[in-house]
């Protein structure tokens, strides 16, 4: 038996073994029921969402654009309704990633796969490519049926029809994407005359054509090979968390059941496939729990509609816990939500949204940051004085121009110099940053005056119409104390 | 026939590796992502031939597109050159009040200023521009030849005793060298020096050396210490030392004399760099 074979080489025995493997395309059948209504309206509500919400405007005042969700990447804004976020504030969308990923977490944990079966964008545009499919071509068997037919008329004007209309779909989609990054109206305009930015017709086509492969062709391999999100979910279920799942304890012994016939001694499973057939990915849940379900539910419609049929309770497929399918029953366990790590999941998402909140009603709307010229440090002058120099930067996040004066405490004697404003008011534009250089001296006796060679002050920013003052540390450097002249 | 204890949970046989009784599954991969990969394999092809690829004996190969990032760079020089040609040629034309009084064209002119300075000036006068000694300190409010604009321009243009014609030229006697005052003269001249700014350490020196000075100095450096910019002498009444306000460096200075030189850098720059420079270094702080 000591097969060793070190550098590998199949066997023999084993010439048939294929290393790679041919793509077995999957007919998805239409499902009817609870959860493809559900997942209806979920793919209206989301893609309604992403078509529409660049179209969506929101006043802001004569100065800013009036686009709701906006990424104004030339400005460096990031608008979103009552939210305006500057490059520096980008936490905030931080924050929104992870409460996003502890959302996806908490509703994996309580329902499993609940992301990828009814919005992840993958799922819902491979289920409208899907339905464009059967609105050209049927359902199933028509499908399977052209498919036999690769070359005949039929086929191939069926066929078109869908792809083109995939094509549409995709180019859609990537015109929609262009739209949260300019004004909408203005683009689209530009983008019918032929004379939007370059970007915008690059961003078009590499949507329209990611839209197109991995929706239209790719579908379900995206899930199964691409995607890192099943192998992760492993580590998040526990046997407390309602996944979709068929009760092997009610449907086996499997087969094929007449009408009239009794269902003594055999399992509720009529073993009539429909659950295989309307699986998008093309796996048999009666296999169990496994990393290519995408749990969206359509076998539990399918199974529900049979059961109906034969007369039998419906649920043979369901949402369901480990610890009830060991149990073989129904609710034979209390469902547990409140388990430890819901609740952790829980607890950060309440923690992670007071901090944001917190921070956003506590956004100011006037920074100041102070930079002192390093090179050099201070700049001795004729009279035995010494300056420093600074470069102030007053950020405006208020959506009208206001005017500021500059001054210093806690240094007496100091002279403040504004480069370039004459008049020692530096006026910033609205929602803008503006940077004014400032040279603060102090005469010969001010700088013996002085305890250290650095010394710490503070710029007092004044905005001139509502005397709203803000004050900013800032160091004076001299010459070295000990040696000096 | 592998039997049904021999297939992975997906449905697949081992591989027919076996070692020491350890199989290995085979869990294939889909055929298009092999196909994906001999696609990237005649891409790479295709790049061979389209992009410079390969390296022979003392080249390259060129490829089709005859691509190279030194053209490149040299293209896009030479189109953020044309763009700024507008600035260029605005600050070419224009006086420096004009310029000044331009936002925009400032910000370009001090932009380009910096970058220029940090080529060209910075060896000597130090990246702040901060100096060193013997190399002015072009931030402070003194200054030897002219603090204006334009006088900033003129020594930036033909240097200081530099080569050029039109250099800023004086000379300082060597008074030391030249025998024209002795030691003692010259300590006593060099303790006067520093009296005109209240640092004086021998107060009888110091007014010794007052008529030496007098009739020594003062044609140059003023009566009162005061200097004169249009000869280049610097001002001795202030705190600020090119060489160093202390006594031994003030008797080298009076005894060997000091003659710094900077070179002409109108052979060098174009017009409209070293307006930029003037415009740059006039607004560090110490312009006149």
């Amino acid at each position: 038996m000591a097969n060793i074979e070190l550098g590998g080489g199949a066997s023999p025995s084993d010439e048939e073994t294929q290393l790679y493997a041919d793509r077995v395309k999957v007919y998805p059948k239409e499902a009817h029921g609870r959860f493809r209504t559900i997942k209806w309206i979920v793919m209206a509500v989301t893609l309604g969402i992403y078509y529409l919400l660049p179209w969506v405007r929101w006043d802001r005042g004569p100065y800013l654009p009036d686009q709701a969700v906006l990424l104004d990447l030339p400005a460096r804004r990031f608008y979103f309704f009552f939210l305006e976020i500057w490059p520096q504030e980008f936490y905030y969308v931080t924050g929104l990633l992870v409460l996003a990923s502890l959302v996806l977490f908490l509703v994996t944990a309580v329902a499993g796969r609940v992301w990828c079966g009814y919005t992840c964008p993958q799922t819902v545009w491979t289920d409208l490519m899907v339905a464009v499919e059967r609105f050209w071509q049927g359902d199933r068997n028509a499908r399977l049926r052209l498919d036999k037919h690769p070359w005949a008329f039929e086929t191939i004007w069926k066929k078109s029809a869908t792809h083109l209309t995939w094509l549409a779909i995709a180019v859609a989609t990537g015109g929609a994407w262009v739209f949260y990054f300019a004004d909408a109206p203005t683009l689209a305009k530009q983008l019918l005359t032929f004379s939007a930015p370059a970007a915008a017709y690059f961003f078009i086509g590499l949507f329209t054509v990611s839209t197109y492969v991995l929706g239209g062709i790719a579908r379900e391999q995206v899930c199964i090979y691409m995607c890192p999100w099943p192998r992760i979910q492993g580590a998040m279920f526990d046997s407390d968390s309602l996944l979709i799942s068929y009760r092997d304890w009610r449907g086996e012994p499997r087969g094929a059941h007449k009408a009239g016939q009794s269902w003594e001694g055999r399992g509720d499973c009529i073993d009539c496939n429909q659950c295989v057939a309307v699986c998008p990915t093309g796996i048999d849940i009666r296999d169990g729990a496994q990393l290519e379900c995408i749990q969206c539910a359509l076998c539990i419609d399918a199974c529900d509609a049979i059961m109906d049929k034969v007369g039998r309770p419906r649920g043979l497929i369901a949402y369901d816990t480990v610890r009830n399918l060991e149990a073989g029953a129904p609710n034979a366990e209390p469902l547990r939500l409140l388990r430890p790590r819901v609740l952790l999941y829980a607890g950060l998402i309440v923690l992670v949204g007071i901090i944001m909140i917190v921070a956003l009603m506590m956004r100011p709307v006037l920074e100041v940051n102070v930079i002192h010229d390093r090179n050099p440090l201070y700049v001795k002058l004729s009279d035995g004085g010494v300056r420093n120099g600074y470069e102030v930067k007053i950020l405006n996040k208020q959506y009208v121009p206001r005017a500021f004066k500059l001054g210093v405490t806690g240094l007496p004697d100091a002279t403040v110099q504004l480069v370039g404003h004459d008049s020692g008011v530096v006026p910033v534009p609205p929602d803008q940053l503006k940077g004014v250089k400032l040279h603060v001296a102090l005469d010969k006796e001010g700088v013996r005056a002085l305890p250290d060679q650095a010394t710490q002050f503070q710029f007092v920013v004044t905005d001139i119409a509502t005397g709203e003052t803000m004050e900013h540390n800032a160091t004076f450097q001299g010459p070295p104390k000990s040696g000096a002249k | 026939m592998a039997n049904k204890e021999e297939k992975s949970p997906e449905g697949f046989g081992t591989t027919g590796h076996e070692w020491d009784g350890i199989e290995e599954w085979n869990n294939p991969l889909p055929k298009w992502w092999l196909y994906v990969f001999y696609a990237t394999v005649i891409w790479a092809i295709g790049y061979w031939i389209v992009y410079p690829a390969w390296p022979t004996v003392s080249s390259y190969t060129k490829g089709y597109l005859g691509y190279s990032q030194r053209a490149q760079v040299n293209k896009d020089i030479a189109a953020a050159k044309k763009q700024t040609a507008v600035f260029s040629d605005k600050i070419n034309e224009g006086d420096f009040e004009t310029i000044q009084a331009d936002p925009e064209l400032l910000s370009f002119a001090l932009a380009g200023g910096q970058a220029a300075f940090g080529d060209n000036c910075a060896p000597c006068h130090g990246r702040g521009a901060q100096g060193f000694v013997g190399y002015p300190n072009l931030r402070d409010d003194a200054w030897i030849w002219a603090g204006s604009i334009d006088g900033i321009q003129q020594t930036i243009l033909h240097g200081i005793r530099s080569d050029d014609p039109q250099t800023r030229m004086s000379m300082m006697p060597a008074f030391g060298e030249l025998g024209m005052l002795n030691r003692e003269q010259i300590s006593d001249t060099a303790e006067y020096v520093m009296s005109l700014s209240g640092n004086e350490q021998d107060a009888e020196a110091a007014a010794r050396g007052q008529e030496i000075y007098a009739t020594s100095c003062a044609a140059c450096h003023g009566p009162d210490g005061a200097g004169n910019q249009a000869l280049g002498a610097p001002n001795l009444s202030d705190e600020l030392w090119l060489y160093g306000g202390d006594k031994d460096t003030l008797v080298e200075t009076i005894t060997y004399s000091r003659a710094g030189m900077m070179p002409a850098f109108s052979e060098r720059l174009d017009p409209a760099t070293i307006k930029k420079l003037a415009i740059y270094v006039h607004s560090l702080g110490g312009g006149q």
